[in-house]
């Protein structure tokens, strides 16, 4: 683990029956970057980004993999302190993974529940100041007046930024984005990707993305990884990322992937 | 224009195979048989008697056309008793039926856990209430608590199983979002499993209650107290008038409940 790094893979590895979703993948990621993990559907960047949030084990051996210097997961089995690296680490959905029948505003209260008192947490006590950062964060991502509709009424998008709220209760450094615009419109998309972005200068939080949208990448972020068939083929700055190296990810169908226009 | 294809390059049409064919006779033959065997222990002989001692049928018919309600106070009061009894027992069972929903769900509960609490859960619904009732009649004498006890423990196991059901069948993202929190795990079950899973258990408790009130009136045949032990006296005694106003003020009792929870569970849901 290098000096800065506030997350390091070392060699995961996974393997679904037959198919190795992770083959040795290593990836350090420094405090305050904002990477998009890019790559073909099944080349493994959701296992990735799940593996390091501890929603997923990966195989046993020597994978290794740690947040803030502690161990996520090892030899195949959740550190049984993965609750104090999750606090620190928030998590967004590609379906949104809001509870659908709880407002809103308790969908992000509940990013409290692992730094308020357990009883509290239990029944849903909010203490005032929860309450501030929920109210708070909904404005941060302009879904304040929603607050108190039931989260299943809202589209995806207000629903994504209720997401993202409720990282910024949990006062995540860290934001985990698993596909977080492949479920909306490109309007939706650009909102989100822009708080995200806002998430990353403003606030100086470590911002990982998959994203299939590789001129999202591309805008958005600094770094970019590609993963193909579970291996790294690309990590480097996004400037420098360039047709010959997009058909060796892709294919030659790479067009495909931009939403907006692919590079000449 | 597209050429027909020659007959013999078409696919037949498919047949049923064999094996089904084979289990289908298998089946139906033993249906029939059993019926056949079953024919003489279940006294189907007796049929033609329902129309022969008409008689009777008549005196019984006759005095059902007259409900006797002079004593409609002991009536109401009686079915009231009914209503608390099944009001207890559903309760209760739903108090049980929430950990042990959760403990026999195979996605919340490891499977060395579930197992033995979904087999636990088969044991109490496969005794009968009326069995359940007769034993708690034995320990804590005759009257309503054996029979909110009795309804307590079948519908226990009943909502339990419906209950773990339901858990097995939610979304597991909601979970996983409250999870991805760093949520304690009973946090997680009760923010993103109950949430999910409350129009389906709450729809299921309040048809038990339905249904519990219709079984505690047959409770009162094991003298659980209530309106079905004066309907079984009356029956006995064969004062048929009253008897048919007991039932009448079932049959009006349970059509009220069953209306009221439909409308409450259409809402629910």
């Amino acid at each position: 683990m290098t000096e800065a790094a506030v997350l390091s893979v070392q060699n995961a590895s996974k393997s679904f029956a037959s198919r190795k979703a992770l083959d040795g993948v290593s990836l350090d990621v420094r405090k305050g970057e904002m990477i998009a993990l890019i790559g073909p559907s099944g080349s493994g960047k959701s296992t990735l980004l799940r593996s390091i949030s501890g929603l997923q084990t990966i195989d046993s051996g020597a994978g290794r993999i740690e947040a803030f210097g502690n161990a996520v997961q090892e030899n195949g089995r959740i550190s049984g302190k993965v609750r104090d690296t999750r606090i620190r680490v928030g998590f967004i959905f590609q379906q949104f993974n809001l509870v659908g029948r709880l407002s809103l505003f308790t969908n992000v209260a509940l990013g409290s529940l692992g730094r308020i008192g357990f009883l509290r947490g239990l029944f849903g006590a909010w203490p005032q100041e929860t309450r501030n950062a929920a109210m708070q964060a909904l404005a941060r991502v302009g879904v304040a007046d929603y607050a108190a509709q039931r989260a299943n009424t809202l589209s995806g998008g207000q629903q994504q930024r209720g997401a993202i709220a409720r990282a910024l209760v949990q006062k995540a450094k860290i934001i985990l984005a698993d596909e977080p615009v492949a479920s909306l419109d490109p309007v939706s998309a650009r909102k989100v990707m822009d708080i995200l972005r806002d998430l990353n200068r403003v606030d100086g939080l470590t911002v990982v993305v998959t994203l299939h949208q590789v001129d999202y990448a591309m805008r958005y972020c600094d770094r970019v990884v590609a993963l193909k068939a579970g291996k790294v083929v690309y990590d480097g700055p996004a400037a420098q990322l360039e047709r010959k190296q997009l058909i060796d990810i892709y294919g030659p169908e790479f067009e495909d992937v931009f939403w907006e226009g692919a590079p000449k | 224009m597209t050429q027909i294809p020659a007959l013999a390059e078409i696919p037949k049409p498919p047949s049923r195979p064999l094996g089904q064919q084979v289990f289908d006779l298998i089946l139906w033959g033993g249906i029939i048989a059993l019926l056949v065997i079953s024919f003489g222990p279940a006294e189907m002989a007796k049929l033609p008697l329902l129309f022969q001692n008409s008689d009777n049928m008549r005196q019984f018919g006759s005095e059902f056309t007259k409900p006797d309600f002079t004593e409609w106070r002991l009536l109401i009061a009686q079915m009231w008793v009914t209503i608390q009894i099944a009001l207890w027992g559903t309760s209760i069972a739903v108090l049980l039926a929430v950990p042990l929903g959760l403990l026999g769900a195979r996605n919340v509960t490891p499977s060395w856990l579930q197992w033995p609490i979904r087999r636990a859960m088969d044991a109490l619904r496969s005794v009968p209430d009326l069995v359940i009732g007769t034993i708690f009649v034995v320990a804590v004498g005759l009257g309503p608590f054996a029979g909110v006890m009795a309804l307590a423990l079948n519908t226990g196991g009943v909502l339990g199983k419906l209950f773990s059901e339901a858990v097995e069948s939610i979304d597991k993202g909601p979970v996983e979002g409250v999870r991805a929190t760093g949520a304690a795990p009973l946090q997680e079950i009760v923010w993103g499993v109950i949430p999910q899973v409350a129009p389906l258990w709450t729809s299921y408790a309040l048809y038990r209650f339905e249904s519990n009130s219709r079984a505690a009136t047959v409770l009162g045949l094991i003298g659980a107290g209530g309106i079905g032990q004066i309907l079984f006296d009356s029956l006995n005694s064969f004062a048929y008038s009253r008897t048919a106003a007991i039932s009448i003020v079932i049959v009006a009792a349970v059509t009220l409940i069953d209306l009221l929870s439909q409308t409450i569970r259409a809402r629910l849901l």
